[in-house]
């Protein structure tokens, strides 16, 4: 987790660091769309202002609403926070997502006419293909030192020393349900089934097309966000 | 065509434009639209080399001067496939029409191939037009947008049942190739507007027409390379995976080529240098250039040949397109039967080594 700024307190800028961009698996703080975050004490308790910005004008209005959403909903759950304020600037659909998510809205009642449900399920497309992408990431130090299929096919999460990214694919198997204990096996397939020794070689060849397309993202989008935002820029909003 | 170390290069950029975002084609009351529509392009200019990098100003509208010198003078770019973007809610004339591109054709049709388009929510009054621009300009092939907003709707799926009535009539009247485009906004929005599922079911039931996916489905490479092993017909467009990772991210570059090259294979990757986003002289002789890197981290996946590369610049895309090659620039035997990549591991039957 990358440090709070200046005059955010260390339990504001946590919880924002549990919002993800579910794209690019990775939290608001560390990919810098936290623009900005503001305190001011009031009677019955503490008023958040958070401002977040995005690489594009035109980034996806579903997953920019998910993390305006996510954000209001992890600031309004720190203890002493009376009343947050979670605003998405410089987007093509901001005034839609604000005011949605200031009245709770939903996402549908937010995008009337145009989307027919909830993000539920869009959200656990992207936990599940952060869940593939997460094993790449834990299986590819394991390969390189000689294990092979069989070997592979029977490892459990529990055999696998703690680390980030250890704790960072329980968090996502957790998130949709599948198992992530000690007992749990470190390949299994979407659904949750374990990966046979045969299934292996696929498997990991899948996984790492997974992990290499998220992270390719996650270049972009930082590569764009640094650009839209440096000083000068021409195409400053 | 481009020379280096001996080798000849026939270059066909299968992917470029020649746009009009001036301020006076913004649509009144739609301006925030059509400059974030284009700032956005500009954010991508900028992960070219800094020497390649133009003002804003002039990024927003480009001179048929300026076209010949970028793609045909210095690019090396022998023949370019020009993809046709209308925008009409936010570009009054279009952002980039067929018109404005058949007045290039007038001057340099003998490299130029215009691409059409469709719009299934046009109804029949779009399928004659369709008619009628393929009667006029010979459309071998059209570039579709599915995420285009028309009226109140944002975007559509190849499988709406519309979709298949132009998809059928686009291949009886001897269309070829289907580029589609994936792009931010889509109805509905609880949808993932990048989804390449669509494309998945009309190239197993339309035969007759190859779909060539741009940006190979970026931001979902994963479910492209899975969908493009097991479909004959669907190929990778290379338009921003060369201009936005080789110079900008070379790491990222050598990783997505890997992933390509073992997927989709050498034979079904199409260059495009999406001018005028960024110019091609660059990017070509960056790819000619490039190699996988020797780390280990790379070391499973396909390297490059100078024949791979022949056929990833252009010889690829000629053949989609039946452009005539020169006998020089052709690779002196054709390939036989080649083994669909990856298909040993998709059907299970190898023993590939974790």
């Amino acid at each position: 987790m990358i440090e709070a700024p200046e005059g955010v307190s260390p339990e504001i800028w946590a919880a924002l660091d549990t919002v993800l961009d579910p794209e690019l698996d990775e939290p608001i703080t560390g990919l810098d769309f936290v623009e900005s975050c503001t305190v001011t004490a009031a009677p019955d308790g503490d008023i958040v202002t958070v401002g977040l910005r995005l690489p594009t004008f035109f980034c996806a209005p579903n997953f920019s609403f998910l993390m305006v959403a996510d954000a209001y909903d992890a600031v309004s759950a720190v203890p002493g926070v009376a009343r947050a304020e979670v605003t998405l600037v410089d987007h093509h659909a901001s005034e839609e997502i604000n005011g949605g998510v200031a009245a709770h809205a939903g996402f549908v009642g937010t995008f009337t006419g145009e989307a027919t449900a909830e993000l539920d399920e869009l959200r656990r497309t992207f936990l599940t293909k952060a869940s593939v992408a997460g094993q790449d990431r834990l299986a590819r130090p394991l390969v390189d030192a000689g294990a092979g299929p069989d070997e592979l096919a029977s490892t459990t999460l529990g055999e696998i020393p703690e680390s980030d990214e250890l704790t960072r694919l329980r968090r996502r198997r957790a998130g949709i349900g599948l198992p992530y204990g000690d007992d749990a096996p470190l390949l299994i397939h979407p659904d949750g089934s374990p990966v046979t020794s045969e299934q292996v070689p696929l498997h990991l060849r899948r996984a790492r097309l997974q992990r290499v397309g998220i992270e390719t993202n996650g270049e972009y989008c930082k590569s764009l966000l640094a650009l839209r935002y440096a000083p000068g820029a021409a195409t400053a909003p | 065509m481009y020379e280096k170390d001996g080798e000849k290069y026939f270059v066909v950029d299968s992917h470029s434009h020649f746009w009009d975002a001036s301020k006076e084609n913004w649509v009144e009351g739609k301006e925030q639209y059509a400059k974030g529509w284009i700032d956005c392009f500009y954010g991508y200019h900028q992960l070219g080399p800094p020497e390649t990098h133009w003002d804003w100003e002039k990024y927003l509208k480009v001179t048929p001067e300026d076209f010949e010198r970028d793609m045909f003078i210095e690019g090396h770019v022998d023949y370019a496939i020009f993809q046709s973007t209308y925008l009409r809610e936010w570009y009054k004339n279009g952002f980039n029409t067929a018109d404005q591109n058949a007045a290039l054709l007038e001057r340099w049709g003998d490299k130029l191939i215009v691409n059409g388009r469709f719009d299934p929510r046009e109804g029949d009054a779009g399928l004659k037009q369709l008619e009628a621009d393929v009667a006029k300009y010979k459309h071998k092939g059209v570039k579709l947008y599915t995420a285009e907003w028309n009226g109140d709707s944002r975007g559509y799926k190849l499988t709406d049942p519309e979709a298949y009535r132009f998809l059928q009539a686009a291949q009886d009247l001897g269309i070829k190739n289907v580029h589609v485009h994936k792009g931010p906004t889509i109805w509905p929005l609880d949808k993932d507007a990048f989804d390449v599922a669509d494309v998945d079911h009309a190239a197993t039931d339309f035969q007759g027409l190859n779909f060539i996916v741009e940006h190979v489905g970026l931001p979902r490479i994963e479910d492209f390379c899975f969908m493009a092993v097991q479909e004959p017909n669907v190929y990778a467009g290379l338009s921003v995976v060369v201009g936005g990772l080789m110079h900008a991210r070379p790491k990222f570059f050598a990783k997505v080529m890997g992933e390509l090259l073992f997927w989709v294979g050498e034979d079904k990757m199409l260059f495009g240098g999406d001018y005028n986003i960024w110019t091609p002289k660059w990017q070509v002789e960056g790819l000619v250039d490039w190699q996988m890197p020797d780390d280990d981290q790379f070391a499973d996946y396909p390297r490059l040949t100078t024949a791979s590369k022949k056929k990833i610049l252009g010889l690829n895309a000629a053949k989609l397109y039946d452009i005539p090659v020169p006998a020089e620039l052709q690779l002196p035997t054709e390939a036989g039967e080649s083994l669909q990549p990856g298909e040993e591991l998709v059907e299970g039957t190898a023993g590939a080594q974790a």
